[in-house]
């Protein structure tokens, strides 16, 4: 908002070709009530409109740009996202013609050419000028792709996959035309006169065959962050000025109060200010319980409010909210390049020019070597070499695997940061949790408040809480946290501390009323050479129930002792259960002393603990792990481990409020549900499984095939391959690369 | 040997050899990029084919896709983690900000059309 009354919005304008258009454009939008200012750019094709909101909106910008004659793009995501559905839609309604005209026209022209079918085909087809008509549309209207594809190409000194289709039936194509005008040359050179329309018109309609089932398979791989961005709101009803207005997503803002009802979709990200309700999150973070919301709690954008009505103030709009920055996250992925497609890649940039030299080299050895009609021979071979090559299958091996992989877990609350950690992941054999906030809910509670002696002024048990907890008032710790709301329960007045220190990984100090206080665990006594003696078979007791001790001393004099437990989270003993079961090890990592720290390991089922370990120390006690040769994953809530997360082969942080880019995360489960990790990893395997299937048929389809093609099998038993065979197979493998990668999609994690 | 095969031979050998030439050894012309934002076109290929970029510089690359082939349909710049689909005859743009110095290949999603960007001090 500029002020309380404009806004400025930019989009993007289809249609102009000049200085004029601009003009034109920027006149039309200052006609439109309530539009103070417009600015159009030719170069970036976008036109900024300043304007105010309750006067003028997309609706007229809209139709005013629609009534001079060109497109107005008001969400470019969206626009781009519809153009994509058009262009497939186009492209397969396109191909469903081509092809179905090039078979049909192919199989007549087999019928009559085809030496075991001739007998029974009518004369007029085998007519070698009847071949000539019915061929040419194929070759130049269906195959015009190809052609269209490779002249440019060929410019640009690059071949692809339309080159080699385009040399083949040109070749196949011509000879048999020149056949056809000129058969009696044919003869003279000894050859016998006979066209092959049959093998130029089936090859390109079975490649195109081929495409169009690619095409629509290949929408598939996509579907999950079409799936997301589909979730979006369009709109939201905002209170201004005392009145609830329906707005367009686009121009929600920060601090706007939104009402929503029951049933209705929750526009963006924000913090309840009134009512309760239960949301629908699923969607967003895969987490399948509803949850509970309350004045305070924050809610994400795009998932579904159930029974209550409730108002929020907005805290997080456009590419800020949740599901922006879980679809961005997404999109990254896909775009990035797992370590394992490097040989595909270094291949496919020289394949298409090998091939071509191989097929040369196959007309030569053919026309040199081979028997009579060698030429004939020489050039169906050539052909064949041509057409079974399939650059394709390789080029589509891994990304298309890596797409509905990063889909899935996207759709089940795992975010995948790329398809390097994707392809980490699959050879994890260590997992280390951090404890507090990850196995349990961070949220600890006081248990036990022990006195051992008298503080002056207090009641015994009420002043070692009182002390504890003014020390603790200026403590970050989750610790602190629990023992400061424990005296707020008692209404406790806290006394004014001076000389705070926090000591990291030992507990806190500071005085009150000059008197010098410590709070801390053992080792923090022994630092300070406190003694504890006559209290340790009661802090052995709690710290055998999984209960961490806070011990108290004033003027280095034990005073008293606090216990503080923190729940398990419902998912960590079955999250670790599952690892154990994929025989995975699993390490608790924790701050607390060796026996507390036991304790919560036994409770949650894991047998290796590192206890005592301070903050700065988890990323070297992760690399000590790596050390034994293990691939460690490290799962921490992303904020006090991000050493150790980044230090990890696969940092996992667990999701908090409705931040999902974490940097030092490689995985982030935004369903904050433990049995994820295993759920990851074992994506992770399935998706470098079906990578590596599918590039041992990429590879071994063309190793294999190539040769055979070129008629490495003719010396020994007498197999050709015919070159329309040979389109078939070449048709047959891309699709079945992206078969395999769909077939993802069905696969269970659990 | 007939003369025929002689030739056959001949001008396979030739062909071999211009098409090693023609695809394998062509020399890439480099564009630096001055100003904050570039136009690449598609056609057959990528127009220009290879980009001088400054470390540490926001720059823009406008793609606008002309060729119709489904080859072209998408780009794929794997070290910064993006891909896009392009519309034909619509310019889409993407942002990079290099933080390394050295050479960053971008091609189309089949992995058949390539080009570079070459992150310069």
């Amino acid at each position: 908002m500029l002020n309380n009354q404009l806004t400025k919005r930019s989009f993007l304008i289809k249609g102009m070709h000049c200085a004029s258009c601009v003009r034109i454009l920027e006149e039309t939008f200052k006609k439109i009530e309530g539009v103070s200012d417009a600015n159009v750019n030719l170069a970036t094709e976008k036109a900024t409109v300043t304007y105010n909101p309750n006067k003028a909106g997309d609706r007229e910008f809209s139709s005013a740009v629609a009534s001079v004659g060109y497109e107005a793009i008001l969400n470019q995501g969206e626009a781009i996202e519809d153009e994509e559905k058009k262009e497939k839609l186009r492209e397969i309604r396109k191909l469903r013609n081509k092809v179905s005209l090039s078979l049909i026209i192919g199989t007549f022209l087999v019928w009559g050419s085809f030496p075991a079918l001739i007998e029974t085909a009518p004369l007029i087809l085998k007519n070698f000028w009847i071949q000539l008509l019915l061929a040419t549309p194929v070759q130049f209207w269906a195959g015009f792709e190809f052609y269209r594809a490779t002249i440019p190409a060929l410019k640009h000194r690059t071949a692809n996959m339309d080159t080699l289709v385009t040399i083949g039936t040109t070749v196949a194509y011509f000879y048999s035309a020149f056949v056809t005008v000129f058969p009696q040359v044919v003869k003279n050179i000894g050859v016998e006169p006979a066209p092959y329309f049959d093998v130029a018109t089936i090859i390109i309609g079975l490649i195109l065959l081929g495409r169009y089932f690619e095409a629509k398979a290949k929408a598939g791989t996509s579907e999950a962050i079409k799936k997301l961005i589909g979730l979006q709101a369009k709109t939201a009803r905002v209170l201004r000025k005392g009145k609830e207005v329906d707005i367009p997503i686009e121009q929600v803002v920060i601090g706007d109060v939104i009402r929503v009802r029951p049933g209705e979709k929750i526009p963006v990200d924000g913090e309840i200010l009134e009512g309760d309700s239960s949301v629908d999150e699923s969607m967003v973070t895969g987490e399948s319980i509803p949850s509970d919301k309350t004045k305070g709690d924050t809610v994400i954008g795009s998932t579904i409010n159930k029974t209550g009505t409730f108002v929020y103030k907005a805290t997080k709009v456009g590419q800020e909210t949740m599901l922006s920055q879980i679809i961005k996250l997404v999109e990254e992925a896909q775009g990035s390049k797992a370590p394992i497609q490097r040989l595909a890649d270094l291949v496919s940039s020289y394949f298409v020019p090998i091939v071509i030299i191989l097929a040369i080299i196959t007309f030569a050895l053919w026309y040199i070597l081979g028997p009579t009609p060698s030429f004939l021979f020489a050039m169906l071979n050539t052909v064949a070499v041509l057409i079974i090559a399939c650059p394709c299958a390789m080029g589509l091996a891994t990304p298309t695997a890596i797409m509905v992989g990063t889909g899935r877990g996207a759709e089940n609350g795992i975010l995948i940061k790329d398809a390097k950690s994707l392809e980490t992941a699959h050879k994890i054999d260590t997992v280390i949790f951090d404890k507090t906030g990850t196995l349990t809910k961070g949220k600890p509670e006081v248990t036990d408040i022990v006195s051992t002696s008298q503080v002056k002024g207090f009641g015994p048990a009420r002043s070692v809480l009182q002390l504890a907890a003014s020390l603790e008032k200026g403590s970050e710790h989750s610790l602190a946290e629990a023992i400061v709301k424990k005296s707020e329960e008692q209404n406790m007045k806290l006394e004014k501390v001076s000389q705070f220190k926090a000591i990291p990984g030992f507990g806190v100090r500071g005085t009150i009323e000059r008197q010098n206080i410590l709070l801390g665990n053992r080792k923090l006594m022994e630092k300070e050479n406190i003694s504890i003696k006559g209290q340790e078979d009661k802090v052995e007791a709690l710290e055998n129930g999984g209960k961490t001790v806070m011990i108290l001393a004033v003027n280095k004099e034990l005073k008293g002792l606090i216990a503080v437990a923190d729940t398990l989270k419902e998912t960590a003993s079955e999250g670790v259960k599952a690892l154990y079961k994929r025989g995975i090890e699993v390490v608790m990592i924790t701050g607390d002393n060796q026996r507390t720290a036991s304790a919560i390991a036994q409770k949650v089922g894991i047998k290796r603990v590192l206890s005592e370990v301070l903050p700065e120390d988890k990323e070297k006690e992760v690399r000590n792990i790596q050390k034994e040769g293990k691939t460690v994953a490290m799962v921490g809530d992303g904020i006090n481990d991000a050493p150790a997360l980044a230090a990890s082969d696969v940092g996992i942080a667990i999701g908090s409020g409705t931040d999902v880019a974490i940097e030092a995360a490689d995985i982030t489960l935004v369903n904050k549900d433990l049995r994820s990790v295993a759920k990851a990893i074992e994506l992770s395997k399935k998706t470098m499984r079906t990578i590596k299937l599918n590039l041992f048929w990429a590879f071994g389809y063309n190793i294999s095939l190539i040769p055979v093609a070129m008629g490495a099998l003719y010396p020994f038993f007498g197999i050709l391959l015919n070159p329309i065979f040979a389109s078939l197979a070449m048709a047959t493998s891309s699709i079945s690369v992206v078969l395999n990668s769909l077939l993802l999609k069905r696969t269970n994690f659990d | 040997m007939g003369i025929d095969k002689t030739i056959v031979a001949f001008a396979s050998l030739i062909g071999a050899l211009f098409t090693f030439w023609f695809f394998l050894m062509k020399k890439d012309k480099v564009i630096k990029v001055t100003e904050d934002s570039i136009d690449i076109t598609i056609d057959g290929g990528y127009s220009p084919e290879v980009i001088e970029v400054s470390k540490g510089k926001k720059t823009k690359i406008n793609f606008l896709r002309k060729d119709p082939s489904g080859c072209l349909e998408e780009v794929v710049l794997p070290d910064f983690n993006i891909r896009k689909f392009l519309p034909l005859n619509q310019k889409v743009t993407v942002e990079i900000n290099p933080k390394e110095k050295g050479e960053f290949k971008f091609s189309c999603g089949m992995n058949m059309f390539h080009g570079k960007i070459i992150v310069g001090g």
